[in-house]
């Protein structure tokens, strides 16, 4: 088991969300940067779908109850496995006892701590990610979490991974154009490609941006959202919806994010700025 | 009740490079959420679907894999062709218990004060009509209804409540709604349901679907509690009609 000895402002098990339910009106979830969580579970050479931690602000601190091998993915907080200091994306056996817990942070916002196996909590409509009203909503201090028994691990011994700064720092997020994008005028179409920055407002639902387009646009019939959708609102503020969005909503979608830019933006913090590139 | 199949002059659009949105013109219509309907339970066995997405005027597909828009286009244009027929789709008129007790409907007298009606009159109105639901969001298990009568029409509280009990009853614009979960909300509630809307322990977590319509059935507290209970205890069953 994994005991959690903290759970700082938010931390959750995520795998890749529920799909197939949004007719139910249940929202996708799943890990907001899946690229890192992903690759968590590639290194350990589990299953893409098994679950993972994904912890916010690196603010969180684990016991583990018995040996495994674990695997720390995403925003880099200085992970330490008791007294020492802890590489990314790689592959680590930890033993009875051991503590992981964080410190400063370097870059990045959510930090994927990968276990093999993967993390064996409920299974809810086809997948363990926590949702409101469907699982547990954050993970709390005390909460113990089964994993699987250990098995051998055979390292690639002549294999490493590099994982990109630019997931992390690089401002521009590829997009598409939203399906309300050709209601905007030339010089909102301009505006909407200059920069923005990260509102404090962000969270598992979306981000919002600090900076206004100017907006006339008729609110619209309400229809579906995506991870990724990028609606204007009624005051010209945009926001980019993410993992825990609802399936509906009524604001004008002007953009889409790729599934990629959806993982670099949720690495982004408050405050940084950002770029809308259409490909 | 026949309607006119493929009248409809869709629109398809990309949505990001792993989904389809499908729209039909732009109006809350009866006709059209059955044609939506009809058209999303006719797809969804087609290859590399994950998800669909039912909203008023579209249809939001989402692949797994879309190699192509064009032809995946052409082929869904094909299926609406062929779409079954709505006499062959079941649908059902779900009969749900709402007490509209005081002690539960906090804003009925205000709603009764405000359109000039006594609050019997309120209850009848709003139990009278069975209402389409159009589809599910917003929460899980939130149900789209349209029918309300206009009479009752009441614009949002400007203080929203922060906390509003599941299973409540509300009035907000031209709509009426169920919440399936404890949440801050704006409407005016004017009662309360024993029915759980959204229960994981099922394998079908709602029991309602974009389609089927439900009617409000006006219960006194004493059985509003005694089907609380069944519904605690899981031996409850709804009551419902075949359409």
């Amino acid at each position: 088991m994994i005991k959690v000895l903290n759970a700082g402002i938010y931390c959750s098990v995520q795998d890749q969300g529920r799909l197939g339910f949004a007719k139910k009106g249940i929202p996708q979830g799943g890990s907001l940067d899946s690229y890192s969580a992903e690759l968590a579970n590639a290194l350990l050479k589990n299953s893409p779908t098994d679950a993972v931690i994904e912890i916010t602000f690196g603010l969180g601190k684990f016991e583990f109850t018995h040996d495994t091998y674990i695997c720390i993915t995403g925003g880099h907080f200085s992970p330490k496995l008791n007294m020492s200091s802890m590489r990314m994306n790689r592959v680590y056996e930890v033993n009875k006892n051991d503590m992981l817990s964080f410190g400063k942070r370097n870059y990045g916002a959510r930090v994927y701590l990968g276990i093999q196996g993967g993390i064996q909590s409920e299974m809810v409509l086809q997948s363990r990610s926590f949702a409101s009203g469907i699982t547990q909503l954050r993970l709390e201090k005390g909460d113990e979490l089964h994993i699987k028994l250990m098995e051998t691990y055979v390292e690639d011994a002549f294999s490493k991974v590099k994982v990109y700064k630019d997931h992390f720092e690089a401002a521009d997020l590829e997009c598409f154009p939203g399906p309300e994008f050709d209601q905007l005028n030339e010089s909102q179409k301009e505006r909407l490609f200059e920069s923005f920055t990260i509102s404090e407002d962000n969270n598992r639902v979306g981000y919002r941006l600090n900076e206004s387009i100017e907006n006339d646009l008729a609110p619209i019939l309400t229809s579906a959202v995506l991870p990724g959708t990028v609606q204007l609102t009624p005051s010209g503020k945009l926001i980019v919806l993410l993992r825990d969005c609802q399936v509906t909503g009524g604001y004008p979608r002007v953009l889409q994010l790729t599934e990629y830019a959806v993982s670099r933006l949720s690495q982004r913090i408050a405050g940084e700025e950002m770029r809308f590139e259409v490909r | 009740m026949t309607i006119n199949l493929n009248t409809y002059n869709l629109t398809y659009k990309p949505f990001g490079s792993l989904a389809i949105l499908i729209e039909w013109p732009a109006r809350i219509d009866e006709a059209i959420i059955r044609d939506i309907v009809a058209f999303e339970k006719s797809i969804t066995n087609d290859q590399h679907i994950v998800d669909t997405i039912i909203a008023y005027n579209s249809l939001t597909i989402r692949y797994q894999f879309l190699n192509s828009f064009d032809r995946t286009v052409l082929r869904l244009k094909g299926l609406y062709e062929e779409k079954q027929d709505y006499k062959k789709q079941e649908s059902k008129l779900w009969q749900i218990p709402v007490c509209y007790n005081q002690k539960f409907g906090l804003d009925l007298a205000e709603i009764a004060k405000t359109k000039n009606l006594s609050v019997e009159e309120v209850v009848e109105l709003h139990t009278a009509p069975s209402y389409l639901i159009y589809f599910l969001g917003f929460q899980p298990g939130f149900l789209y209804l349209g029918g309300l009568n206009t009479q009752i029409h009441m614009p949002r509280k400007s203080n929203p409540r922060l906390r509003v009990q599941k299973g409540s009853v509300g009035i907000g614009g031209e709509q009426t709604g169920v919440y399936p979960q404890d949440s801050a909300g704006g409407w005016n509630i004017l009662g309360k349901s024993p029915i759980n809307f959204f229960d994981i322990t099922k394998p079908q977590p709602c029991f309602a679907q974009a389609g089927d319509r439900i009617q409000f059935v006006s219960v006194d507290v004493e059985t509003f509690e005694q089907i609380y209970e069944e519904v605690e205890k899981g031996i409850y069953e709804l009551k419902f009609q075949e359409l």
